[in-house]
């Protein structure tokens, strides 16, 4: 198998893209990759997505942004794994390189979601739970982090506001980071005072619906070393499983494959929690950024709120997590969240993160969950 | 829920039937045709009691699309006296504190709006036991 580098990234501004479309998200992330990279050549396009079916009516998606984009013929697939959509599609593009099935390849992740009302979206949204024994009854994804959460405080004695530093750590990157759609900080009173949206989670435990879309051009390790930007390496890119629904599992609040996906990404790597130097959550609610913390090896059992009041996730901490404002502050248009996780790593291991730098940072680490913990993604990027 | 899902579903809808691991002894909901223990596909249709206590609850403000005439609603995780997790929404809650570890069991009530497509989906929801 070859390295595999990352020579070029681009993406739009997360927002309510009201006057533009899946396609034109999608053309504008992949233009400005390509211009990044300072290639013209596409050997095949990945477009990682979770809900244009539902959201936007159009599947068959890929090749509409490979044909909106100018690239066709090339081999264009759509890749799918809930909200970890847009690291799948890193992923694919990471193994096709690898291989040695293609020397450049684009991955990208897109999403468009404020087409829709509320209640079409939070519907949709359910798909990534069992359609039979989960959303059929009516139980909404938020829903499900919930009860994930209340579960958790009861078991370690924790109180709501102890959540508060994970949101407050967002915002206060997300200020940072001009292409982030909420950039105001908050203060821990904010979060208490945020209306609930299932109880115990509030407005500000949550990530919120936008559009937006992201992309990375990948090309074998010796190709991106005669790139024009400084390179990235892969160093590991892993994918594991746990069942869909929730209550299928031994503990569900142990996320084991989250905790699988970060093992066998360490093990690639060859390195271990305390070798990274940020870590992009998937901070979709604040108690996914606990257990993923929990699960990944960076807390332990129980541990993961201290390691926030602590400030050990902030950018000068030792680890610092959501470094440009995660899911909470940047934004999550689901499928593309991934790639937006992964953009920002490279901006960070490039040295290009402007105020929200985290200084000296050489290994970063992305992930991204699908469903309540049931598919994970988790990449490591080294310079 | 369409009309053959609906059907297909009865079973499990109204009897909380799942399945049993023939090789293993593992009891499952929802029903599965390979063992998630022990990954053999031995398994007949097993009926849990319908028993349990409440894991984790908690209440959905902003239904999904097709549960609107139900919001808001209270929902939760219950562990079944033989031991599987079933997520389902709970019944006859009003006035009650909930709590986790409180006894419920088992009920038959209307799952989701009627109006969507024109019958009546019926399945199981937990209240708090009614009779210790």
């Amino acid at each position: 198998m070859r390295d595999v580098g990352i020579i070029g990234i681009g993406q739009t501004p997360v927002a309510e893209h009201w006057g533009r479309s899946i396609r034109d998200l999608a053309v504008e992330a992949v233009q400005a990759a390509r211009q990044d990279a300072g290639v013209e050549r596409v050997d095949a396009i990945y477009v990682g997505n979770m809900l244009s079916g539902e959201l936007a009516g159009q599947e068959n998606l890929a090749t509409l942004v490979a044909d909106a984009a100018g690239l066709l013929p090339v081999e264009a697939l759509k890749v799918e794994a809930a909200c970890a959509s847009g690291g799948a599609a890193l992923r694919a593009a990471c193994l096709a390189v690898a291989s040695g099935a293609h020397d450049y390849v684009l991955a990208v992740g897109v999403e468009k979601m404020t087409d829709l009302l509320t209640d079409g979206v939070t519907a949709a949204l359910a798909t990534a739970a069992d359609a039979d024994y989960e959303a059929g009854h009516g139980i909404s994804f938020v829903a499900l982090n919930a009860m994930l959460m209340r579960r958790y405080m009861h078991e370690h004695k924790a109180r709501h506001e102890d959540f508060a530093p994970f949101s407050v750590n967002s915002h206060r990157n997300a200020a940072r980071n001009p292409r982030a759609m909420y950039r105001h900080e908050i203060t821990p009173e904010d979060f208490m005072a945020s209306p609930i949206v299932s109880d115990p989670i509030n407005i500000l435990d949550s990530a919120g619906i936008c559009d937006g879309a992201a992309a990375l051009l990948v090309a074998p390790a010796s190709e991106a070393r005669r790139g024009r930007r400084p390179p990235v390496r892969i160093a590991a890119s892993t994918c594991a499983t746990d069942t869909v629904g929730l209550a299928e599992r031994k503990d569900p609040l142990v996320w084991q494959s989250v905790a699988d996906s970060a093992r066998l990404a360490y093990a690639q790597a060859k390195m271990a929690p305390k070798d990274i130097d940020l870590f992009e959550v998937h901070d979709a609610f604040t108690i996914v950024s606990v257990l993923s913390l929990e699960a990944c090896g960076f807390a332990d059992r129980g541990s993961a709120l201290k390691l926030a009041a602590e400030g050990r996730i902030a950018r000068e901490g030792d680890i610092p997590i959501c470094t440009l404002g995660g899911l909470k502050g940047r934004g999550h248009p689901v499928g593309a969240s991934g790639a937006y996780q992964l953009v920002e790593t490279v901006l960070q291991l490039r040295g290009e993160a402007g105020e929200a730098q985290v200084k000296g940072a050489r290994v970063g680490m992305a992930q991204s969950v699908g469903g309540s913990g049931s598919v994970a993604i988790t990449h490591i990027l080294t310079v | 829920m369409e009309l053959p899902r609906y059907h297909r579903m009865r079973r499990a809808l109204y009897h909380l039937e799942g399945s049993a691991c023939a090789a293993c002894g593992g009891r499952f909901f929802p029903p599965r045709s390979v063992c998630p223990s022990c990954r053999k596909g031995d398994l007949a249709p097993y009926r849990f009691s319908g028993r349990g206590t409440l894991y984790s609850y908690t209440r959905v403000g902003q239904a999904p699309r097709g549960f609107a005439s139900l919001a808001p609603y209270d929902v939760g995780m219950v562990r079944l006296e033989e031991g599987p997790l079933v997520t389902a929404q709970l019944s006859d809650t009003e006035g009650v504190d909930l709590a986790i570890g409180m006894p419920v069991e088992m009920v038959t009530r209307t799952l989701r709006d009627a109006a969507e497509h024109g019958y009546i989906v019926y399945g199981y929801k937990f209240r708090p036991l009614l009779r210790p």
